[in-house]
Order: C-alpha cells, then structure tokens, then sequence
C-alpha cells in the first residue's frame, strides 16, 4: 500500500523565480523615472525660499534654469550667478537665454520658462538685474523656485 | 562521445544583475519636482503710455534694506499683507475701468467696504512692490507669496459662488481635461479679479 505511505515533508523552498521580475519593474519604474543631474553647481546650493502658492513647472524640456547663491569659497562676497556649468555675469543672461532658445524648435519658444533658482538671502538687486536682461530678450515666463511649504519664518530672518 | 544535451541558460544570476542595475538608478533618481511662484514678465516697450492712476487705486507694498514693510506708509508685517491686499482689491468702492465702450459699472460681486478712500474696482486695483536692492530674496518671495494668496482667496471665493467649485479644483480639472466651458469659467474669474502687480525701480 504505498499510497498510504507517508511521503516524508519537508519545509518547501519559497519560490524565487518570479524574483527577477519583480525586480526588474521596479527597475523599469526607476529607470523611466530618472533625471540626470546635468549640471554641477559651482556656488553653494542654493537654500530656497518657503511659499505655499506654488505651480508646477511643467515641460521639463522648456524650462531654463538660472542659479543664484554665494560662491563656494566663502572669502568671495555677493550674489554669483550660474548657467549651465559655468559662472556668468548679469549681462550674459541674454547671450544663455538666446543659446537656450537656439536648441528648440522655433514654435516651442514662446512655451520656453525661465526658472530662477536662487537663495534666500540673495539680493533682490540681483533677481530684478535678471528679470530686466529677460525683459529685454522677451522672455517674460519667469518661474521662482520654491519649496512647498506653510513655514515662511525661514523665509526671513 | 556523447552528445552533449543543450543545456538550458542559468538564469538564477538574472536576479542579481537586476539588483545591480536596479540600485545604480536608485541612487541615481533626483526626484524633485520643479515648483515655485510663476510671474509674467511685463512687455518692454519703447513709448510709456501716459495713463493717471488715482492715488487711492494703488496699494503701495515697500521693502526696504532691512526687510521691513511699509504698507502705504504704515509699518506692517508680512503676514497682514494678505488681509490688506484682500480689503483693498474687493473694497469696490467705484466704477471699473471703462470697457468695449461701455461706461464702468459698480463691483457687483465684491464683498468689500465700499471705501470711498480705498479702491474703486478689482480691475483698476492696482498693487505696487517696491524693493530695495539690499532686500533678501526669501522676503520679496513671501511677499509676492502673500499677494497671490490675497488673489487666489478672491478668486477662490468668487469661484464658490459662481460655480459651487473651489479655483483651485477648476484649474486641476481643466488640466485634466482642457475644454472650453471651463477655460471660460476660469478667464472668467481671471477678468474679475485681474493680477495687476507693478514692481518700480528698486530704491537705491
């Protein structure tokens, strides 16, 4: 009667086969999800300013970023403005908004925004220098970089 | 010899690969999603248009180096703004601006103090930031941030009324579907609260 003879048992292995593919969609999820970073910053990180009525920026590919925040080297005083991977001055906005908008497509330029990233203690002398050169070249879609947030006494101190 | 079987691919190490490449773009994601305050520059144009702004019209915002507030000539706090500019643009003390040929009319949805002395209608309200070069950045935000909510409350307001629907929920749901009816609501509650914000030259 070996139907009634009992089999010996043991713990069953749990199953990893279907490990692989679960790692592969997280994988997959990351991978879609990821931005390089392009640009090294050259000042210090910007720390920015805290509001609540923000707006997402949207078409990531439109947007431009201009930096502004102390240099690294604390010795060096004032408001450092970066671009790409380079440290420029106010009057060469124009010539980077310019190079920036040479990359798109003709009928995409009037979608192009301008995000300004700059720390909170900069000078506001420096962000109105900006928005002027912009004003200039007609790049009137200005987004200020914030973080989302109801604490504003960081904002100012 | 015997003919080898064709044996299958491991693929027990697939796992492992997975893992490899999975954790490089772990480290790799920056997930940060890019929001902040949206401003529309001012066209420059060569020709100022002569235009006289009754003083009352203006609600007069000054920041001076050390990031302190004025607010038409008395000493405020940044957190008043919002309250300030809320009683000032939906005062509706007057007419509007005369429009497509036809003589202004009164505010009929504002729910202000008909102050003779503040402004005459939204759409003529007029807000004006002056900053100081040596103002902090993180101050003119918050200020700027103050002055959106001031209108974005309006018009959230408005939106309630109107259309038993808070502005914001409109704007989500013209994102998620873009039609007509509701661009019309949401340019209609654009026109009765107009953002009319004016930065003059910084004070030296």
């Amino acid at each position: 009667m070996s139907k009634f003879t009992k089999k010996k048992k043991g713990l069953p292995g749990i199953s990893t086969a279907s490990l692989p593919d679960i790692v592969f969609m997280l994988l997959f999820f990351f991978m879609v999800s990821t931005t390089m970073r392009q640009t090294d910053l050259m000042i210090k990180k910007p720390s920015l300013p805290t509001a609540s009525e923000v707006k997402k920026l949207e078409h990531k590919s439109l947007v431009s970023t201009i930096y502004i925040g102390k240099s690294k080297d604390s010795r060096i005083e004032g408001d450092k403005i970066q671009v790409n991977d380079k440290i420029i001055d106010v009057k060469d906005v124009i010539s980077f908004i310019l190079s920036e908008r040479a990359q798109r497509k003709e009928e995409e330029v009037k979608y192009m925004t301008t995000s300004i990233k700059a720390d909170k203690n900069a000078n506001v002398g420096t962000i109105l220098d900006i928005k002027e050169q912009l004003r200039d070249i007609n790049a009137l879609k200005v987004s200020f970089s914030t973080t989302k947030g109801t604490d504003f006494s960081k904002n100012y101190q | 010899m015997a003919r080898r079987e064709n044996s299958e691919i491991n693929a027990g190490s697939m796992a492992d690969i997975a893992f490899l490449l999975l954790i490089f773009f772990l480290v790799t994601t920056t997930m940060d999603v890019d929001s902040g305050i949206a401003r529309k520059l001012p066209e420059k144009t060569d020709e100022t248009p002569k235009v006289t702004i009754k003083e009352k019209n203006i609600l007069d915002i000054v920041i001076n180096r050390n990031n302190q507030l004025l607010v038409e000539n008395e000493n405020a706090k940044v957190q008043d703004i919002k309250k300030l500019a809320m009683d000032f643009i939906d005062n509706g003390g007057g007419l509007s601006q005369p429009k497509d040929g036809q003589p202004g009319q009164p505010c009929d949805y504002c729910n202000g103090a008909k102050d003779p002395k503040s402004s005459d209608h939204p759409s003529k309200a007029i807000i004006s930031l002056t900053s100081s070069r040596g103002t902090t950045y993180g101050m003119y935000i918050s200020v700027q941030n103050e002055i959106e909510m001031a209108y974005n409350e309006l018009r959230n307001r408005l939106s309630l009324k109107l259309y038993n629907r808070s502005y914001k929920d409109l704007l989500k749901d013209y994102k998620d579907d873009p039609s007509e009816a509701l661009k019309a609501k949401l340019d209609n509650l654009k026109d009765k609260y107009p953002q009319i914000i004016t930065e003059p030259e910084p004070i030296k």
